[in-house]
């Protein structure tokens, strides 16, 4: 059976899990839509800069972002100045850490789905008294709705089973920074393979329930639409 | 509510030039082969094609001129698009009341009744638009551009991505359209067929210019004009039913040239028809002819001849000032010794009423 600290660890890893979903679809949902409809001949810059960490190690990323939140780092030693604790080590440092490591999970599905839409459906808004943010809310979201619900699975479920970054840079304090990924390795570690297996299944379940919902859900909006 | 449109819009070697002027009713049709800046140019008066050089005024409103521009929703226009467009993630009654609820009630003044029976949609309303035909789909989205009360109606060729089936479908309720809507409409089509049913008034486009622009029984039958020499050439004749032979069953439509002779149309004297009369159904006699079964023939004057491949001619006639055309060939034409400002007869060998 676990005991409490895997249930925090669980508990912590939710939480950090919803957190920085919702933060990545606040910020990655303009992001993805600017993406989708812009000109730029630089685009492709960013939407490689989106994509880096798919192909990052975690731990570079975890690394860097250690350094910059360090008290020695830029946004860590800002934050101090301004009187914060420092990032690094801190529950607050996982969310920054998270949304850059899931960003192309949330950013790439939100595009294409944004892509998908076309100009046509906005057009047509357009020349029936919808003004740009009204016709965003009103035709390009509820459009993109299957787009939306990947986005956020795999944002949500993607920050889960995170281990490299959350390493770097959240260390492994039971409680405060200590996920359930982390937590499994510590049993393994340990020769606690049965505590490991509670965790591990528990993990594979709640990834394999969500990613079959969206997979459901997809289908059906895909029947709805022609 | 004239409408008055300039632009001049350029894309790499394409350039539209146009300088258009409107009546403030009627159907107003954009003809002209795929690629001559018909869809640009109604996307620019939409205001969806960004031009900085133009000018538009529906009625008293300026929608652009030099430095300002009214982005699209500010515009008080309905738009078809060629496919209908209509929103998936709403219902048709969801799709109809989309424009309306932005409108504010002052300025309503086509209630969505009123769109709803002008387009016959009654019974579809409920439905998912997935389970909609293509005409029906088509039919929602012109009630849904009609719903938002606009000053003017643009249609984008609606009927162009709809089979045969479906156009025949469609056509009765654009006709009525035609009647019951007091604003104008701009019609971007390429085919003469759907003009010849419709147009009030015709604007040819070729290669980004205007190349004329008239009533279209003036400018499918101008010999200057590629209209005039197709296979498919023919004059259209605004009619008026004189009365019935009910013996015969047969109907009689008088227009200034004299009176067609047709078979039975439950139509009320007095009432409006348009009449096509093919080139190749007409033929040309010196003389009234006694001995034919042919019952439409009428005095006209040569207006001019001009060959057609080395064995035809094509013949403009007026008959009363209206303009007529006959495909005869160019033995027939030196036999009879046809010139400009001759006395002859026209016989049409058939005739088909349009509305």
């Amino acid at each position: 059976m676990p005991d409490t600290a895997d249930l925090t660890a669980l508990a912590i890893t939710l939480k950090l899990a919803g957190i920085s979903t919702l933060i990545l679809l606040l910020l990655g949902t303009p992001l993805a839509w600017w993406m989708a409809r812009t000109r730029w001949r630089f685009r492709f810059l960013l939407e490689a800069v989106v994509a880096l960490p798919l192909v990052l190690p975690p731990t570079v990323l975890g690394f860097y972002l250690l350094v910059a939140l360090g008290p020695h780092g830029p946004i860590g030693g800002l934050v101090e100045t301004l009187g914060g604790r420092p990032l690094a080590f801190t529950f607050t440092g996982l969310v920054i850490g998270s949304v850059f490591y899931s960003m192309p999970f949330v950013v790439q599905p939100l595009q294409s789905a944004f892509t998908a839409i076309g100009q046509r459906p906005l057009e047509v808004a357009a020349t029936l008294r919808a003004s740009p943010l009204d016709r965003f809310f009103t035709v390009a979201v509820p459009l993109a709705r299957s787009g939306f619900l990947t986005a956020a699975v795999l944002g949500f479920a993607h920050t889960l089973g995170e281990f490299g970054v959350v390493l770097m840079i959240g260390g492994n304090i039971p409680g405060e920074t200590q996920v359930v990924s982390i937590a499994i390795y510590d049993h393994v570690e340990a020769l606690e393979y049965a505590r490991a297996h509670w965790l591990s299944g528990g993990l594979l379940l709640l990834s394999f329930l969500m990613l079959i919902t969206v997979y459901a859900l997809n289908r059906r909006f895909r029947l709805a639409q022609p | 509510m004239n409408v008055e449109a300039r632009f001049r819009i350029n894309r790499g070697d394409f350039t539209l030039d146009v300088d258009l002027r409107l009546p403030g009713r009627g159907i107003t049709a954009l003809l002209g082969p795929s690629g001559c800046g018909k869809t640009t140019l109604l996307r620019a008066i939409a205001g969806l094609e960004s031009c900085r050089d133009g000018f538009i005024k529906v009625g008293d409103m300026i929608w652009q001129d030099s430095g300002r521009c009214l982005p699209p929703h500010r515009r008080s226009l309905g738009y078809v698009f060629q496919e209908a467009s209509l929103f998936t993630h709403l219902s048709v009654r969801g799709n109809l009341e989309y424009g309306l609820r932005r409108v504010p009630e002052t300025a309503r003044r086509v209630s969505v009744d009123k769109a709803i029976d002008l387009l016959g949609i009654g019974a579809l309303l409920e439905r998912s638009t997935v389970q909609l035909s293509g005409g029906e789909r088509q039919r929602v989205a012109i009630a849904r551009a009609l719903a938002v009360s606009p000053d003017i109606l643009l249609m984008d060729e609606p009927l162009a991505s709809l089979d045969a089936a479906r156009k025949q479908e469609i056509m009765p309720w654009l006709e009525s359209l035609h009647e019951e809507l007091d604003i104008p409409v701009i019609y971007v089509s390429h085919s003469p067929d759907e003009v010849a049913c419709l147009a009030d008034h015709l604007v040819l486009l070729e290669a980004g210019r205007i190349k004329a622009s008239g009533a279209p029984g003036e400018l499918l039958t101008r010999l200057s004009l590629p209209l005039a020499h197709g296979n498919d050439a023919e004059a259209l004749i605004d009619a008026v039913v004189a009365g019935h032979d009910d013996g015969y069953d047969l109907t009689y439509l008088d227009f200034p040239g004299g009176r067609f002779t047709v078979t039975r149309k439950a139509l009320p004297a007095g009432h409006s028809v348009r009449l096509r009369v093919a080139a190749r159904d007409v033929s040309v006699t010196l003389e009234q002819q006694s001995g034919t079964s042919i019952l439409n023939s009428f005095p006209a004057i040569i207006d001019e001849i001009m060959p057609e491949g080395s064995a035809r001619v094509t013949v403009r006639l007026l008959a009363g000032g209206v303009p007529l055309l006959a495909r005869i060939t160019r033995k027939s034409a030196a036999l009879l010794d046809l010139k400009n400002g001759k006395s002859v007869y026209a016989q049409a060998k058939s005739v088909a009423l349009l509305s």
